[in-house]
């Protein structure tokens, strides 16, 4: 915890590598977000929203 | 003896006026709505409320650490607690807000009337930014006085370093607990009032709720 932190170089590209763990992460969760399926009050989908 | 019903407002008045206004612009009903539209039902529409839970986790900590001072969430155990509450709960904050505004980005919040909606949350973002950086050097450690040294060169190269400087604690910490909070509280209310107003912004390519071959199993949308 006391020494600097790892830092991934790419060309102009600097990022700490605890800040691309999070960034990453973040784009995980948001991806997941996007495609899972979200639970209804019967567990089932309506038969409209199914239409 | 029957009680007297009360009037119809005739708007007479700024009061009337007002109440008028908002009643007509925001009914409870938009306010404190019980059904929403069908594509409302996707993880992406919890981020905006996820953060605002966690603001209000950052807000209640926060008045217990100013309650206590710097001695306490420092040295004694459960202030450090709340310190990590506090801090922890920002992390939270920051990271559901910029998922939210990925969310609002691609689904191109703005339409249909949501300009100022879209504006007032960038500004709340902006203001939470300043929110954080006055923490960061309110801290009273050896991390805030790092910060704010490194942070003076780039106020004053903004040219605000004559009414604002990082290494007065005082001057941050007052700004930090008593200005900003009540600033983006007051933007996050506002950004909310909004959103009831005009609803969830439909998905890109969706037809108008009502419209045939919509989704409709919903309330009519707000929008």
């Amino acid at each position: 915890m006391d020494s600097p932190a790892p830092y991934f170089h790419w060309g102009f590209i600097l990022f700490s590598v605890p800040n691309l763990v999070v960034t990453g992460l973040m784009l995980a969760f948001f991806g997941v977000a996007l495609i899972a399926p979200f639970p209804t009050r019967h567990g089932t989908k309506s038969k409209k929203q199914n239409q | 003896m029957s009680r007297a019903q009360p009037e119809e407002p005739t708007g007479g008045g700024w009061t009337g006026t007002i109440r008028n206004q908002i009643a007509g612009r925001l009914p409870l009903e938009e306010l404190l709505p019980t059904r929403q539209p069908d594509y409302v039902r996707s993880w992406v529409y919890l981020f905006g409320a996820i953060t605002i839970a966690a603001l209000i986790w950052v807000m209640a900590s926060g008045v217990v650490l100013a309650f206590f001072g710097p001695q306490w969430w420092h040295r004694s155990s459960i202030g450090r607690f709340f310190n990590s509450l506090h801090f922890w709960g920002v992390q939270v904050f920051f990271v559901f807000l910029v998922l939210h505004l990925w969310t609002q980005f691609w689904a191109a919040g703005w339409r249909d009337g949501r300009g100022p909606t879209w504006v007032i949350g960038v500004v709340a973002f902006l203001t939470s930014i300043v929110a954080a950086f006055t923490g960061y050097v309110s801290q009273q450690n050896f991390d805030a006085q790092w910060i704010a040294v490194n942070a003076k060169d780039a106020i004053n190269a903004t040219g605000l370093g004559a009414i604002f400087n990082p290494l007065n604690f005082g001057q941050a910490y007052g700004i930090h607990i008593m200005l900003l909070p009540v600033v983006v509280v007051l933007l996050v209310a506002i950004h909310i009032a909004l959103v009831r107003m005009k609803g969830v912004v439909r998905p890109i390519g969706a037809p108008a709720p009502g419209v045939s071959g919509a989704a409709t199993d919903d309330t009519e949308a707000s929008a």
